[in-house]
C-alpha cells in the first residue's frame, strides 16, 4: 500500500497541473459563461467530501459496535479529509455564486445543506479534540447520527428553499465538458485518497507512540 | 418487554419525583425560555410590529436553548452522585434507562412549552387556537426529535471534559432539520391563511426523523455508555 | 440472607492479564487475580493505584483495554443483564439520590433490580442500616456515616453474588465499623465473592482472607492474610 502513495500523489499533481488547460479548452457554458468553469473543481471536491463523510460514518459504526481501534483511526482521518474538502467546496461555492448571481450567499439548498454537514464534521473534530479520553466512542456516535442526518438535512433545506424563488441552476453536462469533468474528478479522488492514506499513517504512528508510552 | 417498559417508567417517575421536590430545573428552564423570547422580541419587533414569521422562529429557538439547558442540568444531577453509573449497573436492558430519562425530559419540556407557547402567542398576536391539534402535533413531534438526540448526547457526554460547551456544539447541527421543520410548520400555521398541507408535510418529516433517530439512539446507547 | 440465594452462581471471579489505560494514562497493567466464593479479598494500595478502576471493570461498567474478566466461565458480555443482577457495587460516590428519602432510595433500587417484594426488602434494609427512624427523611440531610450505611444496604439489597466495595469504612464510627465487619463475615459464610478496596489496612486486618496489593496499576503482591498485615504492607510501600 505504501508503495502506491508516491505514484498516486504524483499522478494527482500532474493531473492538477494539466487541469487548467483542459478547463480552458472545454466549451463555455451558454448561460453563465466563463464563471461556470469553477464547477470543475467545485463538484469534485463535494464528491470527495461526501465519500469521506460516509466512510467516517461507517467506520464510526464499526468502531462503536466492534470496538475496533483501526476503524476509529479511519473515522478520524476521513473526518478531517471531509472537513478540508468541504471547506474547498464552501469557498468555491460562494465564489461562483458571487460571479454568477451577484451575492456571496444565496441560501441555496445544496450549499446550505453542505454547510450544516460541515458543521457536524467540525463538531465531531472538536469532540475528539476536547472531549478528553474516551471521546472516540462518543465521536463515533456523533458520526453515525451525522451520517443518518444527511437525507433529512437535504430534504428540509430543499423544501424550505422552494418557498422562495429558485435561483440555482446546475448546468447539465454538455458533451465537450464531460471529459474535463471526469479528469478533474479523478484528480480530486486521487488527491483525497492520498491525503487519507497519509493521515491514516499519522494516526497509526500516534497509536504506536501511545502504546510505547504505556509500556514504560 | 414488560420489564423494559416497567424500568423506563420507574426511572421516569424517579426523575419527576426528584424534580417535583426541588423544582429547580423547571423553574430555571421556564424563566430562561421566557427571557429568551423577550430578548429576541427586542431584536425583531419594530414600531410595535413583529417581523413576519418572527413568532415561529423565536418560539423554536427558545425551545432549543431551554431544552439544551434542561438537558445539561438533568444530567449534571446524575453526575453528582454518579447515579447514572448505578443505573447502568442494573440488570435491565440499558436502552430502558435511556427511554426513562427521555420520558422524564419530555414531561419537563411539555410543561415548559405549555406556558411558553401562550406567552409567545400573546406577545406576537399569533393565532394559537386556529389549528390547535396541528400545532400540538408539530410541537410534540419536534420536541421528541430534539429530546431523543439530546438525551443520548447529554448522557454520553456526562463523563467528558468540556461537556457544557460540547453539548450544544454537537446537538445543534444535528437537530437543524427539527428546527427548520418546527419553524416552517409553525409559521405555516400562524399565517393569516394557514397553510395546513405544508404543516402536515413538516409533521410527517418530523415523525420520520423521530422514528429514525429514536431507533439509532436505542441501538447505540449501550455501546456508547460502556466505557 | 440465606445460602439459597447464591445457588446456581459462579464460584470464581477471574482477572486474566487485565490492563486498562485512559489515553496515555496507565491505570492497570497486566493484573491477574482470582477471587473465590466464600472469600474476602482485600485490595490495597495508595490512591491512584488503580483499585477503583479494577472494581469498575469487575462490575462490568468498564471494559479492559486488554485481557479479560471471567465470572465462572462467562465473560461480562455473555453474562449480560443476568450477570449484573448478581453484582453489587458500593463505590466511592455513594449512588444515592439526595432529593429522595432513605426508603424511596432503597425501594427505587430494589425495583430497578426487578425484585418482586421491593417494599419489604427496603423495610428490612432500613432496619439493618439502623435508619428505620429516619426512613422518611431525604438523604441530603444525612451525615456521611448514615449515607455510607444506607449506601451499603442499597448495594446489597438484591443479595448479590459478587460484592465489590470501594472504601466502605469511610465515615463510619466504631460501632458501625463493627457491624460492617460482621456483615461481611456473614456474606462470606453465605458463599459470596467479596472484593474490598481500601488504603486503610487497619480496618481490614483480621477480616480479609487474602490481600492483593496494587501499586501504579500493577499487582505488587498477592498474599494470604491475615496477621502482621501492617508490617508487610509498609515494607511493600
Amino acid at each position: 500500500m505504501r508503495a502506491l502513495f508516491l505514484p498516486t500523489i504524483l499522478l494527482a499533481a500532474v493531473m492538477f497541473v494539466a487541469a487548467p488547460w483542459l478547463i480552458d479548452g472545454a466549451p463555455t457554458e451558454s448561460t453563465m459563461g466563463f464563471v461556470q468553469k469553477i464547477f470543475y473543481f467545485h463538484v469534485p471536491s463535494w464528491m470527495v467530501m461526501f465519500s469521506a463523510v460516509f466512510l467516517c460514518g461507517i467506520a464510526g459504526a464499526i468502531h462503536l459496535f466492534k470496538r475496533s481501534a483501526a476503524a476509529d483511526r479511519v473515522a478520524a482521518a476521513s473526518a478531517e479529509i471531509a472537513a478540508v474538502f468541504g471547506i474547498i467546496g464552501l469557498i468555491t461555492g460562494p465564489l461562483w455564486a458571487r460571479k454568477a448571481w451577484g451575492v456571496w450567499w444565496q441560501w441555496d439548498a445544496r450549499l446550505t445543506s453542505a454547510l450544516i454537514l460541515e458543521l457536524i464534521l467540525i463538531a465531531y473534530l472538536l469532540l475528539r479534540r476536547y472531549g478528553g479520553p474516551g471521546s472516540e466512542k462518543l465521536a463515533s456516535g456523533v458520526a453515525l447520527f451525522g451520517m443518518a442526518n444527511v437525507p433529512f438535512v437535504y430534504w428540509s433545506v430543499n423544501v424550505w428553499r422552494t418557498v422562495h424563488p429558485k435561483t440555482t441552476v446546475v448546468p447539465s453536462l454538455g458533451p465537450g465538458m464531460r471529459g474535463t469533468f471526469w479528469w478533474c474528478s479523478l484528480a480530486f479522488v486521487l488527491l483525497g485518497g492520498a491525503l487519507l492514506a497519509a493521515r491514516l499513517r499519522i494516526e497509526r504512528l500516534r497509536a504506536r507512540v501511545d502504546e510505547l508510552y504505556l509500556e514504560r | 418487554m414488560r420489564a423494559f417498559v416497567g424500568i423506563a417508567w420507574l426511572v421516569m417517575r424517579k426523575d419527576l419525583t426528584v424534580e417535583v421536590r426541588s423544582r429547580e430545573i423547571v423553574y430555571t428552564t421556564l424563566f430562561f425560555a421566557v427571557s429568551c423570547v423577550l430578548v429576541f422580541a427586542f431584536s425583531f419587533v419594530r414600531d410595535g410590529r413583529a417581523l413576519d414569521h418572527a413568532a415561529a422562529g423565536i418560539l423554536w429557538i427558545a425551545i432549543a436553548f431551554a431544552g439544551t439547558l434542561a438537558l445539561g442540568r438533568a444530567f449534571e444531577r446524575e453526575r453528582q452522585s454518579e447515579t447514572l453509573r448505578a443505573l447502568l449497573l442494573a440488570p435491565v436492558d440499558r436502552p430502558a434507562i435511556y427511554v426513562g430519562k427521555l420520558l422524564g425530559l419530555l414531561a419537563l419540556l411539555a410543561g415548559v412549552e405549555l406556558i411558553l407557547v401562550p406567552v409567545v402567542g400573546l406577545l406576537f398576536q399569533a393565532p394559537l387556537l386556529a389549528h390547535p391539534y396541528l400545532l400540538a402535533a408539530l410541537l410534540a413531534a419536534g420536541t421528541i426529535g430534539f429530546a431523543s438526540v439530546g438525551t443520548l448526547f447529554a448522557a454520553m457526554l456526562v463523563r467528558s471534559r468540556s461537556r457544557d460547551v460540547l453539548l450544544p456544539v454537537v446537538l445543534y447541527p444535528i437537530t437543524v432539520p427539527v428546527i427548520i421543520a418546527g419553524v416552517r410548520g409553525t409559521a405555516a400555521l400562524f399565517q393569516a391563511e394557514a397553510d395546513t398541507p405544508m404543516a402536515v408535510a413538516w409533521i410527517t418529516m418530523l415523525a420520520a426523523f423521530d422514528a429514525v433517530f429514536l431507533t439509532l439512539a436505542l441501538w447505540t446507547f449501550d455501546p456508547v455508555m460502556t466505557e | 440472607m440465606n445460602a439459597e440465594s447464591f445457588s446456581a452462581d459462579f464460584q470464581i471471579l477471574r482477572f486474566e492479564d487485565v490492563s486498562r489505560h485512559f489515553g496515555r494514562r496507565r491505570a492497570l497493567a497486566h493484573v491477574s487475580l482470582d477471587c473465590r466464593a466464600g472469600e474476602i479479598v482485600g485490595l490495597l494500595g495508595p490512591n491512584g493505584a488503580g483499585k477503583s478502576t479494577l472494581l469498575a471493570i469487575a462490575a462490568a461498567l468498564m471494559t479492559p483495554s486488554a485481557g479479560s474478566v471471567r465470572y465462572g466461565t462467562m465473560t461480562a458480555r455473555e453474562g449480560g443483564a443476568a450477570l449484573r443482577a448478581r453484582i453489587g457495587l458500593l463505590a466511592h460516590d455513594l449512588h444515592l439520590y439526595p432529593e429522595l428519602t432513605a426508603r424511596e432510595n432503597l425501594e427505587f433500587f430494589a425495583r430497578l433490580y426487578l425484585l418482586p417484594d421491593a417494599r419489604r426488602r427496603a423495610e428490612a434494609a432500613l432496619a439493618r442500616a439502623g435508619l428505620a427512624a429516619r426512613a422518611e427523611e431525604v438523604v441530603s440531610s444525612f451525615s456521611r456515616g448514615q449515607r455510607q450505611r444506607l449506601a451499603l444496604e442499597r448495594a446489597l439489597v438484591h443479595d448479590p453474588r459478587l460484592v465489590l466495595l470501594d472504601e466502605p469504612f469511610t465515615g463510619l464510627d466504631d460501632e458501625a465499623s463493627r457491624t460492617l465487619v460482621a456483615r461481611l463475615g456473614a456474606l462470606r459464610e453465605a458463599g459470596a465473592v467479596v472484593l474490598l478496596a481500601t488504603h486503610d489496612i487497619e480496618t481490614v486486618e483480621g477480616l480479609v482472607d487474602r490481600v492483593a496489593v496494587l501499586r501504579e496499576g500493577r499487582l505488587a503482591a498477592l498474599e494470604a492474610g491475615p496477621g502482621a498485615l501492617r508490617e508487610r504492607y509498609r515494607r511493600l510501600m
